[in-house]
């Protein structure tokens, strides 16, 4: 396959394609490199996309797996897990519409088998954990990941261990104990959980932390983001993407998959206006974006964005060169407006979305306000998570009534609050 | 004053393999160049020219980023710990 190398982002050192995540030299990440100059690029590769799996797995030739994708053809690796991926993108019109545009497009990767992106980047981290023969998945989790990876390892039959901050939504620690995963509650915020899980990382190097020693290959799963994105746009791309960022990885990784494909001309024409999207409670990146600094003053979280609660996010200094390059912004919005954001979602497009969703699309509404926007632009918003795992953020944020089962009942109740002709936003 | 840094597995080839150092200092900065006096190819690996640190690598005193306390300067009592950890993982 054509991954070729680990590669450090910071000195450019050069490492084996092992579960190695920090340069020795300076510290930096390690990000996988490829060669595909014995591509078969243009109309035949095209064709072999879409001819593939349904699945992440359709890009295999971008993902850094040293054999084939698994599944029953793999001796290696027979197992195929879920599958994950290959999730819809919609043409929001209504959405559109409400914030003056005419080209916006969701991303729905909710979708997804465990109900958030998550599932793609575990996919990847937990077949190349395979190929390297770990017998252990573990990982440091706001809660999306810590679903992904139980569920994931449950379908591949390794046992799993996931570490998550205490104060965690019920629903994410009960979708995540259902498939038989060692869950372990730390006392601690996540920046807390990720440092305990670094230093396990080292007492337990027989164990795959698919974000901490295979998160290269972690990484690498977001990508799949950004080719499914284009190649549903007819093989063209947005204008601008408006995405969540928690440490950053998801946001960089879509642009690094748009650019892979640009590189070996999949794709014509330049990398999309990129805006990040953050809660006020934890905004590291927008804090620095909005003060020009080239890196992130780590903060304590205090949000209902639980899954984007990262004070310390790893990827702050490239997803802040990444907005700035592409002149798209990072931003933030407070928790009213991510349950605003929430309803706006589910009222004009018919996706319920959790608190992530609702930052993002915040500030899409944001940047339409404020005139960032073209109208004319194609905009694409990336929705990374189900709204069923933080049901407590739109508590509240309607009215219902009760009534007998009578004829008599509901009428009265109707006439009451006009039930019925409370419609559209 | 003595206290325990711990070395993460990355640096440990650069302290002849050891996990675990004890070294004397009043502030962070003191007992990084402790640090570094015992092991000199460790100034390069976490420091850059200015004397700073790197900007990939963590440093905890207790558990906290001494970027909630006072950065290098940070005062660290006798006994504490000291950690060392590179800034790429999670998310």
């Amino acid at each position: 396959m054509a991954a070729e190398k680990l590669k450090c982002k910071e000195c450019g050192a050069d490492y084996p394609l092992e579960a190695l995540y920090v340069c020795e030299r300076c510290f930096g990440p390690l990000e996988v490199a490829y060669d595909h100059s014995r591509l078969d690029v243009g109309a035949a590769l095209r064709r072999r996309i879409q001819a593939g799996r349904e699945d992440i797995w359709r890009y295999a030739d971008f993902l850094p797996l040293s054999g084939p994708p698994p599944g029953p053809g793999n001796r290696e690796i027979p197992l195929a897990g879920l599958p994950v991926g290959w999730t819809p993108l919609m043409r929001a019109d209504r959405l559109a519409q409400a914030l003056g545009l005419r080209n916006v497009y969701v991303k729905n990767d909710a979708a997804n088998p465990t109900h958030s992106f998550k599932d793609r980047v575990v996919a990847v981290a937990s077949a190349r954990a395979r190929e390297l023969g770990f017998a252990t998945l573990a990982c440091a989790s706001t809660g999306n990941l810590g679903n992904a990876v139980a569920a994931q390892a449950a379908a591949i039959g390794l046992p799993s261990f996931v570490f998550i901050p205490a104060d965690l939504e019920e629903q994410k620690i009960l979708a995540t104990g259902v498939y038989g995963t060692n869950l372990v509650e730390v006392r601690g915020n996540y920046d807390e959980v990720n440092r305990l899980c670094t230093e396990l990382s080292a007492e337990h190097d027989d164990w795959a932390f698919v974000n901490i020693n295979m998160r290269p290959y972690y990484a690498e799963g977001s990508k799949s983001l950004a080719f499914e994105i284009a190649e549903q746009l007819d093989w063209e791309l947005p204008d601008r993407i408006v995405a969540p960022i928690a440490s950053g990885s998801l946001f960089t990784k879509i642009a690094r998959g748009f650019e892979e494909w640009l590189d070996v001309g999949l794709l014509e024409g330049h990398l999309p206006v990129m805006n990040g999207a953050q809660a006020t409670g934890c905004s590291p990146v927008a804090n620095a974006f909005e003060a020009g600094a080239d890196f992130c003053q780590p903060v304590k979280p205090n949000t209902i964005a639980k899954s984007l609660a990262i004070g310390n996010p790893a990827d702050g200094p490239y997803a802040l060169d990444l907005a700035r390059r592409t002149r798209g912004a990072v931003d933030a919005v407070s928790d009213d407006q991510i349950r605003d954001g929430i309803v706006l979602l589910a009222q004009t497009t018919g996706i319920f979305t959790e608190t992530a969703g609702g930052v993002t699309t915040a500030v899409l509404k944001t940047l339409a306000e404020r005139g960032d926007i073209d109208p004319e632009e194609r905009v694409v918003l990336v929705i990374t998570g189900d709204g069923l795992k933080t049901l407590d953020a739109v508590r509240g944020s309607f009215a219902q009534r009760q009534i007998d089962p009578t004829l008599e009942s509901f009428e009265a109740a109707s006439a009451h609050d006009s039930l019925i002709a409370r419609a559209l936003v | 004053m003595a206290v325990a840094v711990k070395i993460p597995v990355t640096l440990r080839p650069a302290t002849d393999g050891e996990s675990e150092v004890h070294v004397e200092g009043e502030t962070v900065a003191e007992v990084l160049d402790a640090l570094f006096e015992r092991f000199g190819e460790l100034r390069d690996r976490i420091s850059d020219d200015g004397g700073s640190l790197r900007r990939f690598v963590n440093v905890f005193v207790g558990g906290e980023d001494i970027r909630f306390l006072d950065g290098l300067d940070t005062p660290v009592a006798d006994g504490s710990e000291l950690t060392i950890l590179p800034a790429v993982a999670g998310g």
